[in-house]
C-alpha cells in the first residue's frame, strides 16, 4: 500500500522509473519520494535496525530520505526532482 | 579603487527576499543562494510545477504575502546573482563554500546576510521513527508543495500555531484529520486573548479554524501525554493518555511538531558568538536590534536568528540589511530602520504570548522510556545516552556527542540535539542553559566527499 495519497497532478505527465527492478510511475512535478511513497511503504531501511523509513522533515534538515540508485548514486529524495528512467533501490540497508 | 566582492545573503525565504531587494535599491548586486529550487524559505515554497490550486489553496490567507514576496524577488531577476539549489556547506577566512550544480565554489564575500530560517522542534516518542510520520513541516510540504497528503485517517500532534494551521490546511484539502493532539491544556489557550491588542487579526483567524476544525468533526484533545505511535513496519494508532484515562485512535499518518527551531549552523561557522535564549529553550547567535551578530560584516535575520514568524522575517531581513548599508557607509533610511524595529518589537512581545499558549513539554524527556530511540541517525535509544551520561560522568553536550555519537549522525543533531540537551539537563539535575550547545561542523549537511576535497584543492592554490 502507498503512504502518501495523491490529492492534485493525478493527471500530470507520467514519468517511468524503476522501483527495485519493477516499473514504476511517478508524475510531472514529483519529488524522488513522492514518487516512490505513492507506490510503495518506505524509502529504505535504516543502517543500524533495518528497520523501515520514510522519511521526516521533507526539507532537506533530517536526512532521513536518503536513498541509493542501483549506479551506487546517493541522492536525497525529499529535495530531488524525480527524472525520468531512474532505477531506485529501495531494498538496500546502507544508504548512505 | 580595487572592487569590493558582493555581499553573500544565505536563504532565500521572506528574510533573504527582503534583504536581497534592500541592498538592490542601495545600488549593491548582492549573491543570493537558496538550497530550495525557487525562492520562498518554507512557508512560502512554491510547487515543481503549477496544478490546478490557486495560490489561495496553496497560502490560504497569507497568500497575497507570498505572491508579493515571489513578485518582488522576481523583479529583482538581473539586479543580483541568483543561485537555486545551492548548499552553503562552510564558512571560513572570509570565503563560503557552495555547492552549486555538482560542484562546490569558493566565494569571497563583503558582508553576510544569514537567513538560514528553521525546521520543526520535535523529542522523540515511541513510534517516531516509522513511515507516516512526518513533521508538521514536512506534511505541509507534502500538502502544499507536492499535493499529497501523508495518509488516509490523519492525527496531528504537538505543540504550536502551525498544529492548527497543518490540520486546518488539510482539512480544506479534503483529507482526513482523524484528531489533533496538542500537548498544552486547553487552559494555556487563554494565553492567546493576551494577543488580541496585539495582534487580532492572527488571533482570530486561529480561533476561526478552530472553530472550523471542529466543525468539521475533528476531535480536537487537549493536555494529551506519554503518547505513543504503534505499530511495526507502519503506523496502526496513536495512543496517549489524557486526564489519567488511556486513549487509542487508528490512524495510518502523523504529523507532529512542538513548534520550530532555528537553523544556526551557518552562523557558528561565521563565528558568531551565542546566547542561550530562554523563551526559545536554544543557544542562539547573539544579536542587536538591527541584526548585526557579534562579527562584523556578518548579520542574521528572520527565524535563523530566534523563531518569530515569516511577518518578522521580512521586516527583521530588510533591517539587517539596512544595517549592512549602514555598516559600509552608504546612505540608508533611519527612519525606516527605527519603524521596522518598532514592529520587530511588537511581534516579539506577541511571540510572549504564543509561547505561553503553546508551550514546550520539555518535562517528557524526564519520563521518556529507556527504549525510545533518541537519535533516529544513529539509532541511539534514549536509555543508551542516560547511560553514557552516567558512566562517562558527561556534563556537556559535544562530550556527549563524543561518547554516544547523538548529534554526530547525518542530521548533525538537527533533530535530536533539542531532546539530548533536555536529557542531559535532567540527568545531571543542571538547567538546560548549563549544558551547552552542539557546536556546527563542516559540511553542515552531508556532500560527496570529492567535492571537498576539489574546494579543498582550490583553495591551496
Amino acid at each position: 500500500m502507498a503512504l502518501l495519497r495523491r490529492l492534485v497532478r493525478a493527471d500530470h505527465p507520467a514519468i517511468p522509473f524503476t522501483l527495485d527492478g519493477e516499473p514504476c510511475e511517478g508524475r510531472a512535478g514529483d519529488t524522488v519520494l513522492t514518487a516512490i511513497l505513492t507506490q510503495a511503504e518506505r524509502l529504505r531501511l535504516s543502517e543500524f535496525s533495518a528497520s523501515p523509513r520514510a522519511g521526516f522533515c521533507q526539507m532537506g534538515a533530517c536526512q532521513d530520505c536518503w536513498i541509493v540508485l542501483e549506479s551506487g548514486e546517493r541522492l536525497r529524495a525529499c529535495s530531488t526532482a524525480l527524472s525520468p528512467g531512474m532505477r531506485i533501490l529501495t531494498r538496500r540497508a546502507r544508504a548512505a | 579603487m580595487s572592487e569590493r566582492p558582493q555581499p553573500l545573503i544565505v536563504g532565500a525565504g521572506p528574510a533573504g527576499i527582503r534583504a536581497a531587494e534592500a541592498l538592490v535599491a542601495a545600488g549593491l548586486r548582492p549573491l543570493v543562494v537558496d538550497e530550495a529550487p525557487a525562492c520562498g524559505g518554507q512557508i512560502y515554497r512554491q510547487r515543481l510545477v503549477p496544478d490546478r490550486r490557486s495560490t489561495r489553496d496553496l497560502y490560504g490567507p497569507e497568500a497575497p504575502k507570498a505572491e508579493a514576496l515571489h513578485r518582488d524577488f522576481a523583479a529583482l531577476d538581473g539586479k543580483l546573482d541568483y543561485w537555486p539549489q545551492a548548499l552553503l556547506w562552510n564558512l571560513r577566512d572570509g570565503r563560503a563554500d557552495i555547492m552549486v550544480e555538482g560542484t562546490s565554489r569558493q566565494v569571497a564575500y563583503d558582508g553576510l546576510v544569514l537567513a538560514t530560517g528553521a525546521t520543526d522542534r520535535t523529542l522523540p516518542i515511541p513510534g517516531w521513527t516509522l513511515p507516516g510520520v512526518f513533521t508538521l513541516g514536512g506534511a505541509q510540504i507534502a500538502l502544499k508543495s507536492q499535493g499529497c497528503a501523508i495518509g488516509s485517517e490523519i492525527v496531528f500532534l504537538g505543540s504550536g500555531p502551525l498544529l492548527y494551521l497543518v490540520a486546518w490546511q488539510y482539512m480544506k484539502a479534503g483529507a482526513k484529520v482523524a484528531a489533533v493532539l496538542d500537548t498544552a491544556p486547553f487552559t494555556a489557550k487563554f494565553n492567546l486573548l493576551r494577543g488580541l491588542p496585539l495582534f487580532p487579526g492572527i488571533v482570530l483567524r486561529g480561533m476561526r479554524m478552530t472553530a472550523e476544525l471542529k466543525l468539521g468533526g475533528v476531535g480536537l484533545h487537549y493536555g494529551v501525554a506519554d503518547v505513543r505511535i504503534e505499530g511495526k513496519n507502519a503506523i496502526e494508532a496513536i495512543a496517549w493518555r489524557q486526564d489519567g484515562m488511556e486513549h487509542r485512535l487508528a490512524c495510518d499518518g502523523v504529523g507532529y511538531g512542538l513548534a520550530l527551531r532555528s537553523e544556526t549552523q551557518a552562523a557558528d561557522l561565521a563565528g558568531c558568538r551565542f546566547a542561550f535564549n530562554q523563551r526559545d529553550r536554544a543557544a542562539l547567535p547573539e544579536r542587536d536590534a538591527a541584526g548585526r551578530t557579534s562579527v562584523p560584516g556578518v548579520y542574521i535575520a528572520g527565524d535563523g536568528a530566534g523563531i518569530a514568524g515569516a511577518d518578522a522575517a521580512e521586516r527583521a531581513g530588510e533591517r539587517a540589511a539596512l544595517a549592512l548599508l549602514q555598516d559600509r557607509g552608504l546612505p540608508h533610511d533611519a527612519t525606516r530602520a527605527a519603524a521596522l524595529e518598532a514592529e520587530l518589537a511588537r511581534i516579539g512581545r506577541f511571540r510572549e504570548v504564543l509561547e505561553a499558549a503553546f508551550p514546550f513539554p520539555a518535562h517528557w524527556m524526564r519520563d521518556i522510556a529507556d527504549s525510545t530511540t533518541l537519535c533516529r541517525c544513529e539509532e541511539i535509544t534514549a536509555g543508551e545516552v542516560r547511560s553514557a551520561i552516567g558512566q562517562f560522568g558527561v556534563h556537556e553536550l559535544n562530550r556527549l556527542k563524543a561518547v554516544s555519537r547523538v548529534g554526530m549522525g547525518r542530521c548533525q543533531g538537527r533533530i535530536c540535539g533539542a531532546a539530548a540537551a533536555e536529557l542531559l539537563a535532567h540527568e545531571t539535575h543542571r538547567g538546560i542553559e548549563a549544558v551547552g550547545r552542539l557546536r556546527g561542523q563542516a559540511p553542515v549537511k552531508p556532500v560527496p566527499l570529492t567535492l571537498a576535497l576539489a574546494a579543498q584543492q582550490e583553495a591551496a592554490e
